[in-house]
Parts: structure tokens; C-alpha cells; sequence
């Protein structure tokens, strides 16, 4: 049955780049989303097939590639990665259809969208070294075409093009150089060998192969500081294609780590986990004081990205450092949370994505200064973004408060310790986790408010019509799956067990007791049921409604305008911005972010006593861009000016380059 | 989820709203009384809900269903926080639903929700509340987890019920350090979300001070009386979990009549002296201005900070 | 702090240092169902007021006289508010104002028209700038006469309105 579905989904894919590049574009677009559709959902269909009974699957193409075969062997922990990846690509590749029939409809967009789905679905599948890599190497190819879709109309494409390939390429080098080492000391190419094998790898070569995955599948990740590129590639992507970078093919760098890392390797000292930890904590801080400050919508959405891999790295560091202290049953724990954020970031992400490709095709803006008042001229959207906002701000009874209380359980039972670093790491996680959440609330009340509430700021926002139907699918389908999430997170409990046990290096237990209603921690005295908090929710508000009822209630007054002090003219220009909302706490962690203001007053000829206008520019700059890439870029830059002194173009020269060469090389080799 | 256990619930639930307006009528009482004054009954606050119940509710062509919505949520997740925290009895069928993580995201939700509402109005003073209101909420987030995280430290559990009964078991532990670092750490932390002096002033009229009433300058009727309400509510959470997870004795173990009548009791002396306390704090100090609220939020945090490692280092 | 604590002690109470009217109580405005009976909140508009009649009305929320123990608050929005006191004669300017406030009440609702200004323009009527008094622009329900009414004046109208 695995088989039969990984073999549906090749093909799937597989057709729906035949009719990408061959059927006429309107057909197309039908065709090829329709088609990617079924290959994500016949994947998806494989790994619960694994989650829900626990066996393996392996298949051997010794001959694919004439260096290596590749190797398939699904397991535990890549079902979670691909049920993962199925859960944001099914309702991205419906959403799709009709979001490509206005934008990125053009074959090679056509064809590489459902290529890009298998990869990111195969990635998570491959057995062997080989394998990995080829799928790794498919999936960023397919994505940069898909970066540069929309190029032609939009220039900033193509800068955003080069940032994603170049770290995307400083990605699969550290990776490729990683699996390298491993498969020679290993002796073997397929992931089984390698594990038979790691007794022969000593402890400086696991630790090279553990930075080096740790920088490369870092940066797939999008953890600070390696994630320059997901603020530039995500927003210039198609939207539905971002919501499947951010929401699976992001989390395929904690796959990496996790597999490589914990898996292959076994596991190492605790300072491997509090490696992971930090950089978790640096990027989820880093991630999310980004987002708040962002008034792009789509560039909010992506330093949201950095903060949940954040997120989840501190769940995976956490794990480690448990697994290394030998507390198995803690870090399971700490693994069921990051895995079970890895699946709600992929529902909750793929959902606002696909919201805000909807506003960005409904008003033609990303700038959340320009919209406003799309929750009575977009219902659907409104209603769905909402439900994301909620559950990626952790709030119950949505799906992102489960994850974030698994995630604070494990830490916060981490002590009492028997070691200092840890009695002083966790409440610095715990801190760091809270902070996080608490930013990451007023960050979505704010993307929230502004886009949809109140009034429209511009015509376009005034004049915006809801998204068409299968928009519309995709986007009520992610709620459901968000919903469906906060309320019976218990179904996972047996599968997050399996990938727990699939994981011996990281954790080897049970870490979520269920009875369908409750969840319980094994060695832990906590509960919590969603369920019911959801239905106490509810119970109360229906109890207060009923109260408020019974009342002699009088009419409620409708036709009138807001109470703007008594002023003759009230218009949307009087409501808070989006940067204007940020700004209080933009001024609480100004030592961080390190705004630029500009403030130009312009005086009237008459008297400099009389102000005409008054210019007020903010620029926050990304710090660890500015600091760390620039200046290596401008290094970069310097040696091509030199390197242009030598190659000038005139033919005399080169030839006595030639001559010069030869006579060097008869002097040496004499 | 025992009949009884829902019961202790609903109880809670039910005499919490009924004895919140009280409170603050108490806390008014007691401010006028240090101002020389004489002061509005206790009562004033239950008249004054009841007459926006019969007033008109106005709902501007601004706003959409949030606005509707907001107060409905607000006063719902309080309420069903004052079912999980443990005022009578540890009894209550809400203990296992929802631990003091659960609590915290709760009373979140709330803040959110009124804070959209601000934004749905479309005015000025509306986003200025949501936003000053999202600053103090988030900043106010860390001390709050960092102390919930020193009270589970010796008991090992999160769960409210289970961190009062740990408490009543080892009566020391309440004058422990961790504790009492804790315990100042969440009361300035209930002071900031609770809006009162000197982060934000309760009964202030000038809207470029505001924090909680610019956000709800649009409500009217039906809807204001359920946002004040569910302040009060509030404040009587707040006040509440500070009570008896510090000092939870007098509070029942069972769900016998008597001893949950004993426990009312004991819960309304604590919480008469907590609340007695601010309101006479907030006559000898000033508020602060909006951009010092970090700094004290922040020595929150060291405090709570503080408690957590001091269980480890001194333990 | 100590010497707060002095002040406040040697202080007590100080309302009632001057004792109210103690005249025949006038009838009151409101039959005992009427949803403001005991406890009306109060938005105060200026529309055009030479603050003398403001003076009188902040002392009427003091300590000495104290008017919020019989139920009577300020407010900050005319949404949260029963009744609207109107000082000063209604100017052009705030004759807009003026009516967008009362419609922002919700109903029942009061207008309170304090002083003699706001009740005929007293000295400024015929004035230029003037748009008429506050009952040629909204309808008045209770009037306060002085110029400026005292806060004894102010605090037995308001407890005709809220009947305590």
C-alpha cells in the first residue's frame, strides 16, 4: 500500500509536468494543480500509512543515476515530514489553480510547481546518501524557477532569485561535503550502512559532519543568521509556492538535522543539543522582532518562518541535551513538540501564506499601510487568516498553543538538574519561548487589524472582491486542518510515539499518553484537553449570550459613524498603521533593532517659525545582513574589480597570458 | 469529570463574576476614603453594569463582527479561567483541562481579542490602546512563564491543583525564596495586566494616557457592561491565583458543602486584603510614563528569573 | 510617603465641610424604573464656555463636595455616557461637535445644559461668533442656571437626575 501510494505520487508528478509543459495555459493550470494535488495527497496517504502502523518501507533503483542508486526507505520520521508536507501542498496545489490563472502561469512555473512538490515530498524519503542529495538538489532547483516566476513584473524577483540561490548552493555544499565524510568513514552509501557504520567515525569527524549539517540544513531552515534569503525569496515567490517553502520545505532543515545528527550519528555530547538550542533562541528572538516591525505582509509572514524553525530548534536542542543527560522520556517530550510544531507551522504558515496571496491578488499590495477593511469585502479570508493568526500566535484553543504547551512542559521539567548549564539554559529557553509568544501575538494582532479591520486606507483595499473559488477551497481547507489540529491533537499521540522510537538516538519512548480526550506527558504530573478547553470556550460564550439575551435589551443603533471625538471629517488616514502599531515596543528593543530615522522639516518661505511638511523615515535594517553578509559581499566585490584589471578583454594580452603560462609551465614541468 | 467536580466549577465561575464588581467597588471605596472623600457604595459598580444592560448598543459602519465578538471572548476565557484556578476547592472538573500555561494563553486570548476590537473601531485612540495594550502584554509574557516555571520547579507539575495541594503539604515552601521572588515577580506582573497604577489608570479621562479604556471608547451598552465585567473578572483572577497559590489555606481539598463555604470565606478575606493593598498603593504613587512600564516589567523578569535559578542554586 | 500618610490622616474627611442645601429635596426627574435611576455617567462638552462654569463643575467632583457618591462618574467617551453637560453658548465651531456628541450617545440619554450661557448665550448672545444656545441645537433636558451655577447648584441637579 506505501508502495502503491509513493508510486501514485511519482507519477502524479510526473504527469502533471507532462501537462505543464505541453496543454494550453488555461487547461494547464486546471491540470497540473489538479494532478499535484493527487501526488501530494497520495504521499500524504503513505506516511499515515506508516504513522498509523509503524512498519517501514524500503525500495532499492540501484541503477538510476550512473554513480549511485537511489534508495527509498520511509520511516517514522519521514512520514511526519511528509504528512506534513501533504497536509500545506494538497490545499496549496487546489489554491493554486486559481491563483496561477492570474499570475505565474508560464510552463516552466507550470512545470517546475509540481516538480517542486515531489521533491520536498522525497526529500524525507530517500534512503541513501545519493538520494538525498538528488532530491535536495531537485527541490532547490525547482524552487529558485518558481522564485523567479513572476520576474517580469516584478524586478525585486530577481534579486531575491540570486540571495536564494546563493545560500541555497552554501546549503547543499556544506550538506553534500557532510554525507561525504560520513558515507567514506562509514563505509556505505545507504543510510543503513552508515548507521551499522558509525562505530568506526571518531568523535572530531562526527563533530565536522554535525556542523557541517548544522550549517547547511541550517540554512535551508532559515535560522538566523543563515536565513537572509527567506525574507527576500518568500515574498517574491508565488503565494502558493511560499506557503510550501515556508510551511514544508523550510522544515526539511530540521529533518536533516534531525536524521543526520541523531540519527545517523547516534547522537553526541550535550553541547551538540545546546548548540541547537541557541541558535533556536537567537532566531526565534531574531525572527519574530523582525515580523513585528515588518509592514510587508508577506516579508512578515517569512521572518515568522525563522522564528517557528526557531522554535522548533529549541525543542530539538532541547532533546538533545535531555538525551544526553540521559532523561529519554523528557526528551521525548521535547521531540513531540517540535515535531508536532513542524506539522501545525506547516497548516497554520500554508494557510496565512495562501490568506495573504489572496489579499495580493484581491488589492495588488503586500504593504499592510495600504490595506485595511477586508474582513466585510473578503469574508473567506478574513474569516480563514483569522484562524491562522490565532493558532500561529499560540493561542487556545488552536493548534499552536498544543505544540507551544508540549514545548514549555518539557522545558520547564527539565529541573531540578543536576547541571548548572541547564538550570540556567531553560529559563533563558522558557523566557526566550514566552517572549516569543507574546511578540508573536501583537505581531498578528497587528497583521490581523490592520489588513482586514476598520477601514479601507486606499482605493485598492476599498475596491477588493473576494478570491474565486478554488482560492477559497484551499484556504477553508487549511483552517479545517488547523482546527482539526487544536482539537484532537491526541490522534497524534501514537504517531509522535513512533517517530519517537524511529529517533533512538534523540528519544525512545512514549512521550503523549492519551484517553481521546486528555493529553498526558509520560513522567510528568500535567494535563491539558484542547477539547475541552475549546468547549468550555464555548459553553461560556453561548452562557454570556444567553444571559445578556434575557435582558430587557434595547435596539442596537447601526448607521453611525465611529466616535472620532467630534472631529467634522474622520477618514481612514486617522486609523493606526501597521508601523505605528509596532512602534511602542519597536522603541522597547530599539537597542536591537538599530532604526534609522530620518526627519526632514521643510519651513515656509515666509518664516521659519511656520512649518510646511514634515518627513519622517524609518529604516530598520537586518542586523546580521548588514553586519555579516555585506561586508563579506563587498570583500567579494573588491577581488572582481581586481580580478577585472587582469581580464580586460583585449586579445593581446590574453595571448600573452597564454605565452606566459606555457613558458611557466615547460620551466616547472621540465 | 465528576458531577461534583463541575459543579465546584460552576460555582466558582458563578460567585467570581457575581463578587467582582465588589471588589472593585471596595478598591474605589477605599481610594476615596484616603482622598478624603466619602466615595460611591460598594454597590455602584452592579448598578452601573446593570444600567448599560438597558441601554442602546451602538455599532458604527466602521467595525465588523470582531467588534461584535471581542467582548463575548473576553468575558468567556475569564470566566473559564475562574473555573480552572483553584478559589474553593482543588476539586474542580477545569483542573485537568487546563494547567497554568493554559491559564496564561487564556487570559491572552482575551487581551487579543480587545485589542482587535480597539483596531476595529477605525479611530485613533483605539489602535493607540491595542498597540500600548500588545507592548505590555507581550513584555509582561516572559515574567509570567518564568515564574510559573519556579512554582513547578518544586512541585513538578504545572497543574494548578496539584501546585496549591503540594503547598498545603510543605507549609515552608511558601517562605522559601523561589516562592517569594515569585511572588513579587507576579504582583507586579497582575498590576500590569490588570491596567492599575502605576502602569495604566483605571479611571483616567484624558485619552493620551489611556492603555485598557482607549481601546473600549467605542463600546456602548450591552457590550461595555460585558468589557467591564470581564475587567473585573479579572482583576479578581489575577488577585485570586496570587492568593492562593501562595497562600492557599482555608481552601477546600474536598467538595463538601461546608468546607467550600469555609473556603469562600477564606478566598474573600484574601482577596479583600490583596485588592485593599493596590488601592492604597495607588493613592501614594503616580503612573508611570508609558516607555518606563518596560523597565519595570523588566525587574519583574530579573525577579522571577531570579526565583527559578535560586531553587537550583540554593536547593 | 509618611508625610502622604500624615496629610491623610490629619485631613479626614473633608466632604461635607460644606453641608449641602438642606432645603426641600426638588422632585426628581426620573420614575424609579428608569434604567439611569443611581447611576449616571457624565461626558462634559465645552462648546464655547469661558471655563468659569468648568471651574465650578471640577469642584463638584472634589473632595468637599463629592458628587460621585450618589453614582455620578465622568467619562471619557460620549459611548460610555447617560447624560452630556453643555457649557457655554453653543459657538459655530462647535455646533457640529456638539451634535455629533449627542448622537454618539446611546439612548436614554440626557442633555444637562450648565449655566446661564449654555442655557440663553447669557452675555454673549447676538455675539458673532455664536450659533445659539445649547437647546437651539440639541434638546435640553435639565438646566442649571448661575453664572456660574455653584457646585451646591450642580450637585442637587445631578442628584434630581440620578435620585439619590
Amino acid at each position: 500500500m506505501i508502495g502503491g501510494a509513493l508510486a501514485l505520487a511519482a507519477g502524479a508528478a510526473l504527469f502533471a509536468i507532462a501537462v505543464g509543459a505541453v496543454l494550453p495555459v488555461r487547461q494547464r493550470v486546471v491540470w497540473v494543480g489538479l494532478f499535484t494535488a493527487l501526488c501530494a495527497g497520495a504521499g500524504g496517504v503513505a506516511a499515515a500509512a506508516v504513522l498509523a502502523g509503524g512498519n517501514t518501507f524500503t525500495a532499492d533503483f540501484p541503477d538510476l543515476f550512473p554513480l549511485g542508486g537511489v534508495r527509498i526507505e520511509f520511516d517514522a520520521l519521514s512520514a511526519i515530514f511528509v504528512l506534513a508536507t501533504a497536509v500545506v501542498a494538497v490545499p496549496a496545489a487546489i489554491y493554486g489553480i486559481g491563483y496561477s490563472a492570474r499570475g505565474p502561469s508560464s510552463r516552466p512555473a507550470q512545470v517546475a510547481w509540481p516538480l517542486l512538490v515531489w521533491g520536498v515530498m522525497m526529500v524525507p524519503a530517500a534512503g541513501n546518501v545519493t538520494g538525498l542529495i538528488a532530491f535536495w538538489e531537485l527541490m532547490a532547483l525547482s524552487s529558485f524557477v518558481l522564485v523567479l516566476a513572476e520576474h517580469h513584473h516584478n524586478p525585486e524577483a530577481r534579486t531575491a532569485a540570486q540571495w536564494y540561490a546563493s545560500m541555497t548552493h552554501l546549503s547543499l555544499l556544506t550538506i553534500v561535503l557532510a554525507l561525504a565524510v560520513l558515507a567514506h568513514q562509514a563505509g556505505g552509501d545507504s543510510f543503513t550502512a552508515i548507521r551499522a557504520g558509525t562505530d568506526h567515525i571518531g568523535p572530531t569527524t562526527a563533530t565536522v559532519v554535525f556542523l557541517l549539517s548544522l550549517v547547511g540544513f541550517g540554512a535551508k531552515a532559515g535560522v538566523a543568521p543563515l536565513h537572509v534569503w527567506l525574507p527576500r525569496a518568500h515574498p517574491e515567490a508565488p503565494s502558493h509556492v511560499s506557503a510550501l517553502m515556508s510551511g514544508a520545505m523550510v522544515a526539511l532543515g530540521v529533518y536533516g538535522l534531525i536524521r543526520v545528527g541523531w540519527d545517523l550519528l547516534g547522537g553526541g555530547p550535550t553541547w551538540w543539543g545546546a548548540t541547537v538550542l541557541a541558535v533556536g533562541l537567537v532566531s526565534a528572538m531574531f525572527g519574530i522582532l523582525h515580523a513585528l516591525i515588518s509592514s510587508d505582509l508577506k516579508r512578515l509572514l517569512a521572518y515568522s518562518t525563522t522564528e517557528n524553525m526557531g522554535l522548533v530548534f529549541i525543542g530539538v536542542g532541547a532533546a538533545g541535551m535531555f538525551a544526553s543527560s540521559g532523561n529519554q522520556p523528557l526528551a521525548s517530550v521535547a521531540l513531540a513538540a517540535s515535531m508536532l510544531l513542524v506539522v501545525n507551522h506547516a497548516a497554520f504558515k500554508g494557510l496565512l501564506f495562501l490568506g495573504a496571496g489572496s489579499i495580493l491578488s484581491a488589492t495588488g499590495t503586500r504593504d499592510l499601510d495600504r490595506l485595511g477593511g477586508l474582513a466585510r469585502r473578503m469574508p473567506v479570508t478574513a474569516a480563514t487568516f483569522a484562524v491562522g493568526s490565532l493558532a500561529i500566535a499560540a493561542l487556545p484553543p488552536l493548534n499552536g498553543f498544543v505544540s507551544e504547551w508540549l514545548l514549555l512542559q518539557s522545558l520547564v521539567h527539565s529541573l531540578p538538574s543536576n547541571a548548572a548549564v541547564v538550570a540556567v539554559a531553560m529559563p533563558v529557553a522558557v523566557a526566550v519561548v514566552a517572549l516569543t509568544g507574546g511578540l508573536a501575538a501583537a505581531t498578528f494582532v497587528k497583521a490581523f487589524g490592520t489588513t482586514f479591520l476598520a477601514l479601507p486606507r486606499t482605493v485598492e483595499a476599498d475596491q477588493a472582491h473576494e478570491s474565486p473559488r478554488t482560492m477559497q477551497i484551499g484556504l477553508i481547507a487549511l483552517a479545517g486542518v488547523c482546527v482539526a489540529l487544536a482539537l484532537a491533537p491526541t490522534a497524534l499521540a501514537a504517531p509522535l510515539q513512533r517517530v519517537s522510537l524511529a529517533v533512538g538516538g534523540l528519544a525512545d519512548g512514549r512521550p503523549i499518553h492519551t484517553n481521546g480526550v486528555y493529553l498526558q506527558l509520560s513522567g510528568i504530573e500535567a494535563g491539558l484537553s484542547p477539547l475541552l478547553l475549546a468547549t468550555g470556550l464555548a459553553v461560556m460564550m453561548v452562557a454570556v449570550l444567553v444571559v445578556v439575551r434575557r435582558g430587557r435589551l434595547r435596539r442596537t443603533v447601526r448607521d453611525i459613524p465611529a466616535w472620532g471625538c467630534g472631529r467634522t471629517v474622520q477618514t481612514a488616514r486617522m486609523e493606526y498603521t501597521a508601523t505605528s502599531f509596532a512602534e511602542p515596543l519597536q522603541r522597547v528593543f530599539d537597542d536591537v533593532l538599530h532604526p534609522e530615522i530620518d526627519i526632514d522639516v521643510d519651513h515656509r518661505t515666509e518664516s521659519r517659525h511656520y512649518v510646511q511638511a514634515i518627513r519622517y523615515r524609518m529604516h530598520i535594517r537586518d542586523g546580521f545582513e548588514h553586519r555579516l553578509y555585506l561586508p563579506v559581499l563587498s570583500v567579494v566585490r573588491r577581488w572582481g574589480d581586481g580580478a577585472r584589471r587582469v581580464q580586460n578583454g583585449s586579445i593581446h594580452r590574453y595571448l600573452a597570458y597564454s605565452l606566459i603560462t606555457l613558458i611557466v609551465v615547460l620551466v616547472v614541468s621540465r | 469529570m465528576s458531577p461534583t467536580g463541575i459543579a465546584v466549577a460552576v460555582l466558582q465561575v458563578v460567585l467570581s463574576i457575581a463578587s467582582a464588581p465588589f471588589l472593585v467597588g471596595m478598591m474605589r471605596l477605599i481610594r476615596a476614603r484616603l482622598e478624603g472623600r466619602v466615595g460611591a457604595p460598594i454597590r455602584q459598580p452592579w448598578r452601573d453594569l446593570r444600567k448599560l444592560f438597558r441601554k442602546e448598543r451602538m455599532v458604527s459602519t466602521n467595525t465588523s463582527i470582531v467588534f461584535s465578538l471581542a467582548p463575548l471572548v473576553l468575558l468567556a476565557s475569564a470566566a473559564l479561567v475562574a473555573g480552572i484556578v483553584p478559589f474553593l476547592s482543588t476539586t474542580s472538573a477545569l483542573d485537568q483541562v487546563g494547567d497554568l500555561f493554559a491559564v496564561v494563553y487564556l487570559l491572552l486570548l482575551g487581551t487579543v481579542f480587545l485589542s482587535l476590537a480597539g483596531l476595529d473601531a477605525g479611530t485613533a485612540f483605539g489602535g493607540m490602546g491595542s498597540s500600548r495594550e500588545m507592548t505590555i502584554a507581550a513584555i509582561a509574557e516572559p515574567t509570567l512563564l518564568v515564574a510559573i516555571f519556579a512554582l513547578s520547579v518544586s512541585t513538578g507539575s504545572s497543574n494548578l491543583g496539584a501546585i496549591v495541594a503540594d503547598t498545603l503539604a510543605h507549609p515552608s515552601r511558601a517562605a522559601s525564596p523561589a516562592s517569594m521572588l515569585a511572588f513579587s515577580a507576579l504582583a507586579v506582573v497582575t498590576i500590569a495586566e490588570t491596567g492599575r497604577i502605576p502602569v495604566d489608570n483605571p479611571s483616567t479621562h484624558l485619552e493620551l494616557t489611556m492603555i485598557h479604556e482607549a481601546m473600549i471608547l467605542e463600546y456602548s451598552g450591552p457590550d461595555l457592561a460585558l468589557v467591564e465585567l470581564a475587567a473585573h473578572l479579572r482583576l479578581v483572577v489575577f488577585l485570586g491565583l496570587l492568593a492562593n497559590l501562595f497562600f492557599p489555606w482555608g481552601i477546600a481539598t474536598t467538595a463538601q458543602p461546608l468546607h467550600l463555604v469555609a473556603a469562600a470565606g477564606a478566598v474573600a478575606v484574601k482577596l479583600i486584603v490583596l485588592a485593599a493593598v493596590i488601592a492604597v498603593i495607588e493613592v501614594f504613587i503616580a503612573k508611570v510614563r508609558l516607555f518606563r512600564v518596560p523597565e519595570l516589567l523588566a525587574a519583574s523578569f530579573v525577579l522571577a528569573f531570579l526565583a527559578v535559578t535560586v531553587s537550583f542554586f540554593l536547593v | 510617603m509618611l508625610k502622604l500618610l500624615r496629610k491623610i490622616v490629619q485631613t479626614g474627611r473633608v466632604t461635607g465641610t460644606v453641608p449641602l442645601d438642606a432645603g426641600p429635596r426638588p422632585s426628581l426627574l426620573l420614575n424609579a424604573a428608569h434604567p439611569l435611576r443611581g447611576s449616571v455617567q457624565i461626558r462634559q462638552v465645552d462648546a464655547g464656555s469661558c471655563n468659569g462654569c468648568e471651574t465650578e463643575f471640577a469642584a463638584a467632583f472634589g473632595p468637599v463636595y463629592d458628587v460621585e457618591r450618589f453614582g455620578v462618574r465622568l467619562v471619557a467617551s460620549p459611548r460610555h455616557a447617560d447624560a452630556l453637560v453643555v457649557t457655554g453658548p453653543v459657538t459655530r465651531n462647535m455646533a457640529v461637535p456638539l451634535v455629533k456628541t449627542f448622537e454618539a450617545t446611546p439612548g436614554p440619554k440626557l442633555v444637562i445644559a450648565l449655566g446661564d450661557c449654555a442655557r440663553d448665550c447669557g452675555v454673549f448672545a447676538g455675539g458673532y461668533g455664536v450659533a445659539g444656545s445649547v437647546a437651539d441645537v440639541v434638546p435640553v433636558d435639565v438646566e442649571i442656571p448661575g453664572c456660574p451655577p455653584t457646585p451646591d447648584d450642580i450637585v442637587a441637579s445631578l442628584r434630581r437626575v440620578v435620585g439619590r
